[in-house]
């Protein structure tokens, strides 16, 4: 075992490096960029480190006992504060084979997003600090295991992501950063508002044997612990657990993104400068599903098992809806935008599923779109870089131009239409078969079939328009990638095929922490039965 | 010898392309000669392949060996279960037919490549998709599990998509590539559906214990008619990469690849794997299921035969020709003719792939030229591959002495059998139509070819045999459309070492009542090795249609060469008067019964249409509600700012105004002079003196 807190060192690597980059001058520009590089370079080693101390067989989800690397002391605690009482705050990290792949993703990408920022050339010191902020809040939200904590990390990540938006983006920078800021903002607000509501139906026992009021979420996934007359606890025949899933679940939908809430994300993908793009759709919408995962299905199993078809029919919607819309797109970025939204889909149908192999399916899934989508994006970064231009129907004939550019981009297109062998493709199938697996949702997983189509349609048709064809004159001064480039997808494209031939570390590492979802939701009538609740 | 080294050998087949394909790929741009490496690659793969076959056919005629590992699995520590999902392997004798079959026109087509494609400036990865075509291609091959299938199936389907388009330059063959990979796509979600259906009923992808489940009478959502569905669904992928109809439609644009690839993949191996899943779902199918395949595999034979009639590309002939000799072997499986649906596959690899090898010596000759019409007189110039090319369209049309003979009267026979023991009559009657008029598009084709006076002397002036390494494969190829190599008897192929010693022989495991009257096995059903072909009813049907079939299929066979010397040779009829005649119905043919057009108008109109309402929708509808409400936020809070500024404001404003004016009124009083205010305090106390008295 480890025994240093690896956890923390990885979440605030970053705050470091920050705070050293705020004594470096500004013309360092060099120093600061490489710097970078190796603070997220040291993150991706900690994270692999971490990953190598990591004990398969234990599942976490609700269990402290069965979380690892541990890091849990009083944060803030308040004594006798009015009709409040005591107000405990815990600092309680943990990671379990929910989280663990998801700091794997984060790690990656952002080593990766960090080479890419190589080319940032407008104010660098402030962008770097910002991308080191936004570093730490997305590791934080994914070892967070108190809900305060969590909030805090999740409102961090929102503050650089709009500056970062909103000053390097491109034409329509200041719109775009302000909707995504409010239209999560407005996400958060839920949020808040849920986990308030929770913090006032569920107590601990502490070990002096006094009961308080908890943000700890294991401590909420408990029934034992809720209050008799919590405004969201089961007991209280008054209680407004319905309301609270769907805001919860809107607050994290929007950020997925979820049909209808997703219309921020093409405009932010579009103006987002090449690294920011990476990173927004490799973790951060992965977010939404991992804290449904992770808050929605342990906490409010009971009312995650009477919408599971709902969950699924956005699942099918967005897989559908976001192929037709991707189709229609002229703008290289917003057509993988809107793939984006279909292959998120995905993630939705197979956790609507629950069963082993739609969750694991899910999972997998959100760590494919991670790997897939950040490689989609940095390729069209790579053309925008040359070209300054993103119009699908400008170009023509690359292929001849650039040869071994077309190479990577047939891969990554490849891979995110399921091409068997690449990684894209285990992870749907699972979504499928477990999809199919669950009665109640097998038409919806059959009609969601379709997605496979119009998802070969949409990137083979964009495939042609931009690099089969006849080479147009003005093109012919395109180079191809260069070694800085080569650096950033070679990783990516060794992932993307390993796991689509090897897909077994990575569902061993999900395994017991999947199994333990399923079973929780699956037995909560039981479980709440037994706590003298329905 | 020990059967896991024939595993082995399985093993170093699948995956020696698949190193070449690598290897050749990275090296390509530095390493000019690396094509070299992948050739002998290809080379050493065809004689394991020699290896294994001979191993298998000397050794273990009779034993099925399989292996399985895991891929990955899922343990329920919770309930205690596991589910693995397995990689696995399958040779039987059919596989390892197969196996050489692919082997063997692959490395012709590889080494007939070195010369046709020699100066294209991709030369070395035109040879590496090869490597990973034949990688995919033995996958499907030697799988055990219908999961493994469907992820070579899509490899194949890459590898195809890569090859239409290798000229991407030219817009026809991007687009053929595409429209080839997105038309079996759909095929494909059928079948993924079926395997859905498989997975979730028998937890195992694996054919052996799906049928072994099956046969003790486990069936999807219980019932007969879900493992109709499930049949068909499978089917479908099938129909999708056998190119039939209705998604037949791509097989004649994917002429757009290069002319070898066109042989070794949309002729002989790529194509066949439709059939090949067939084949190894046979076990499955219920009758209904095989009506619908038959009639499916009938359609196609049909509708490509009557358009390969006008057709003027030489490779455009030859496609339509292929879906629909693929449709007979798919129909010849409907109506449980296996071993000759099998025979046929390979008897047809050969000959079509030896007829497209020939086409690209013509047009390697030509210059480029595919259009028939511009063509004629090249029998003397191309002596060999004119030879070839006889041979080879002797044998599609089934004439005598040929392979081609073998194989398709077998399936003529069966069909009358068949409506015989059912009374399905059209499908002796449609088979024995589509082999007229193979036989008199083909020789249409040769006469226009190489008979005759050449219509573009210059041209022709250049036209010259082919160098060695692209005439070898054609005398290969023509020489294994020979009876000799399958049977002894050029007649009768049923007792030769083809039919009854090699190919394995269908076993059903559907339920009694589900399957063909003839094929109820009764009381012995529980002897699950029983193949029906074996029963008395059906082997009897056989024997009284054997002689029939073999005097009708030569008969029209002869009549469909006979009238095509007629027409296009001796001009006893004129082509263009007849065409005229009956102008609507050659418009028909020559428009390829406007599947297209139909298509387009429909699918792809719908889906782009679909595309952009959702879209408009998207950006209208759906942002517009979030920069709506934007909006209306922004302008509340106007007005809320100037309700702020203007009322409550105003309000204190108004207080303070009010307040200044009172004082602006009450300070007249305020005059500074000291007489004045004691007059005034006088009148006050006066006045309070009045009030408190």
């Amino acid at each position: 075992m480890i025994n240093f807190p690896i956890l923390s060192l990885i979440t605030f690597l970053p705050i470091l490096g920050m705070l050293i980059i705020l004594f470096i001058p500004k013309r360092q520009a060099l120093f600061i960029k490489t710097f970078t590089i190796i603070i997220t370079g040291i993150q991706l080693a900690l994270a692999i480190f971490l990953l190598s101390n990591y004990n398969f067989n234990l599942a976490g989800i609700n269990d402290i006992k069965s979380f690892q690397f541990v890091e849990k002391f009083r944060w803030i605690e308040i004594d006798g504060f009015a009709w409040l009482g005591k107000i405990k705050i815990d600092y309680f990290l943990g990671v379990d084979g929910l989280s663990v792949p998801m700091i794997l993703l984060t790690t990656i990408i952002t080593f990766i997003a960090s080479i890419s920022s190589w080319t940032i050339d407008k104010s660098i010191k402030g962008y770097f600090l910002m991308f080191l902020l936004l570093d730490t809040g997305m590791i934080g939200v994914f070892v967070a295991l108190d809900f305060f904590l969590f909030y805090i990390f999740w409102e961090l990540m929102l503050l650089p992501m709009y500056f970062l938006i909103g000053i390097w983006g491109g034409p329509r920078r200041e719109y775009a950063a302000i909707k995504f800021f409010l239209y999560t903002l407005f996400g958060s607000v839920l949020i808040l508002l849920v986990m308030i509501g929770l913090y006032f139906s569920s107590m601990e026992t502490l070990a002096d044997g006094t009961r308080v009021f908890t943000f700890n979420m294991l401590e909420m996934m408990n029934p034992t612990n809720y209050t008799q007359n919590g405004i969201l606890s089961p007991l209280n025949p008054a209680n407004l657990r319905f309301i609270a899933f769907i805001g919860l679940f809107i607050g994290f939908a929007i950020k997925i993104p979820m049909f209808p809430f997703h219309t921020w994300l093409p405009d932010a993908h579009v103006e987002a400068p090449t690294a920011i793009s990476v990173i927004l759709a490799g973790v951060l919408l992965k977010m939404g599903t991992y804290g449904i995962l992770r808050i929605s299905y342990p906490i409010f199993p009971d009312i995650t098992k009477d919408l599971l078809w709902w969950i699924a029919l956005f699942g099918a919607i967005n897989i559908i809806y976001g192929a037709f819309c991707a189709m229609a797109q002229k703008d290289f970025k917003k057509l993988i935008a809107y793939s984006s939204v279909s292959h998120m889909g995905y993630v939705m149908l197979g956790m609507a599923a629950l069963n082993t192999l739609g969750i694991s399916g899910a999972i997998l899934q959100m760590f494919n779109h991670g790997t897939i989508t950040a490689m989609l994006f940095l390729l069209v970064g790579v053309i925008y870089d040359r070209a300054h231009l993103r119009d699908i129907d400008g170009f023509g004939g690359l292929g001849k131009q650039m040869p071994i550019y077309t190479g990577f981009v047939t891969i990554a297109f490849f891979a995110a239409i399921g091409l068997p062998g690449l990684s894209g493709f285990i992870s749907e199938a699972l979504v499928f078969l477990g999809g199919f697996g669950n009665e109640s949702i097998r038409i919806l997983a059959i009609v969601s079939t379709l997605g496979i189509l119009l998802g070969a349609g949409y990137m083979l048709w964009t495939l042609q328009r931009v690099f089969l064809g006849t080479l147009p004159d003005k093109w012919k001064e395109l180079t191809d990638l260069d070694a800085r480039e080569y650096i950033m997808f070679i990783p990516l494209v060794i992932i993307i095929i390993f796991l689509g031939v090897y897909p077994s570390p990575m569902l061993n590492l999900m395994n017991s922490s999947v199994n333990t979802i399923v079973d929780l939701v699956e037995k909560s009538n039981e479980i709440l039965k037994s706590i003298g609740s329905l | 010898m020990h059967e896991s080294s024939l595993i082995n050998i399985s093993l170093f087949i699948l995956f020696l392309p698949l190193l070449g394909f690598v290897i050749t790929l990275l090296l390509g741009k530095k390493v000019k000669s690396i094509y070299i490496f992948e050739n002998l690659i290809i080379i050493i793969t065809f004689l394991s392949s020699v290896y294994l076959l001979f191993s298998k056919l000397s050794y273990f005629r009779t034993e099925k060996i399989n292996a399985e590992l895991e891929w990955f699995g899922f343990n329920n520590i919770i309930n205690g279960t596991t589910l693995s999902i397995n990689l696995g392997f399958m040779i039987d004798n059919i596989t390892a037919i197969m196996l050489f079959v692919v082997a063997l026109i692959s490395m012709l087509v590889h080494l007939y490549s070195i010369e046709y494609m020699k100066g294209d400036e991709r030369y070395n990865r035109y040879f590496a998709y090869l490597g990973i075509f034949t990688f995919s291609m033995n996958g499907i091959v030697l799988t055990n599990n219908i999961l493994m299938m469907y992820i070579f199936w899509e490899l194949v389907g890459l590898s195809s998509y890569l090859l239409i388009g290798f000229w991407f330059e030219k817009k026809t063959a991007a687009d053929a590539g595409k429209k080839a990979f997105i038309v079996n796509r759909i095929g494909d979600i059928g079948m993924f559906a079926g395997i859905l259906i498989l997975f979730f009923t028998y937890n195992t992808f694996s054919f052996d214990k799906i049928f072994s489940s099956i046969g003790s009478g486990i069936l999807p959502f219980n019932s007969d008619f879900w493992l109709t569905i499930t049949g068909v669904l499978l089917f479908c992928g099938a129909i999708g990469k056998s190119a039939q109809f209705p998604l037949h439609v791509w097989l004649p644009d994917a002429m757009e690849g290069p002319t070898p690839v066109s042989a070794l993949i949309h002729a002989a191996t790529m194509v066949a794997a439709g059939v090949y899943l067939v084949v190894r779902i046979f076990g499955l199918l219920t009758a209904d299921a095989m009506l619908f395949i038959g009639i499916i595999g009938m359609l196609s034979a049909f509708i490509p035969a009557t358009i390969a009639l006008t057709q003027n590309d030489i490779k455009k002939v030859l496609a339509y020709s292929t879906v629909s000799q693929l449709g007979y072997m798919i129909m010849a499986l409907g109506i449980g003719a296996y071993q000759f649906a099998f025979f046929h596959l390979v008897t047809h690899a050969f000959f079509k792939a030896a007829l497209f090898l020939g086409s690209g010596s013509v047009i390697h000759a030509m210059h480029h030229e595919q259009d028939i019409q511009k063509m004629g007189g090249l029998r003397k110039k191309m002596p060999l591959t004119y030879w070839t090319f006889i041979i080879s369209s002797l044998a599609i049309s089934g004439i005598p002495l040929t392979s081609g003979f073998l194989s398709k009267d077998g399936i003529i026979a069966s069909s009358l059998a068949f409506s015989d023991l059912t009374g399905h009559y059209l499908f002796p009657i449609f088979s024995l139509v589509v082999a007229f008029l193979t036989a008199f598009y083909m020789f249409r084709l040769i006469i226009i070819t190489f008979h005759g006076k050449p219509k573009d002397e210059h041209k022709f002036e250049h036209a010259h045999e082919s160098p060695f390494l692209m005439v070898m494969p054609l005398v290969v190829l023509a020489t294994l459309s020979i009876f000799i190599w399958y049977t002894p008897n050029p007649i009768n192929s049923e007792q030769g070492w083809f039919l009854s010693k090699w190919i394995e022989k269908p076993v059903l495991h559907t339920p009694d009542k589900t399957r063909f009257d003839f094929m109820k096995m009764g009381n012995i059903e529980s002897n699950l090795s029983h193949s029906y072909i074996e029963s008395e009813v059906y082997k009897e049907a056989m024997h009284h249609s054997h002689l029939s079939a073999m005097i009708l299929s030569g008969l029209v066979a002869v009549l469909g060469i006979f009238l095509a010397f007629t027409v296009y040779q001796w001009k006893k009829i004129d082509a263009d008067k007849i065409a005229k005649s009956i102008n609507p119905l050659y418009k028909f043919s020559f428009n390829k019964w406007y599947f297209d057009e139909i298509y387009n108008k429909t699918f792809v109109a719908l889906t782009i249409g679909l595309s952009r309402v959702l879209a408009w929708f998207d950006n209208k509808i759906i942002d517009g509600i979030v920069n709506g409400s934007a909006f209306l936020t922004k302008h509340f809070s106007f007005f809320i700012g100037n309700f702020d500024k203007y009322v409550i404001d105003g309000i204190v404003n108004f207080t303070a105004y009010f307040n200044g004016f009172a004082g602006l009124i009450v300070r007249r009083i305020q005059t500074g002079k000291v007489q004045s205010y004691l007059a005034l305090v006088i009148f006050s106390i006066v006045i309070l003196l009045f009030i408190f008295k």
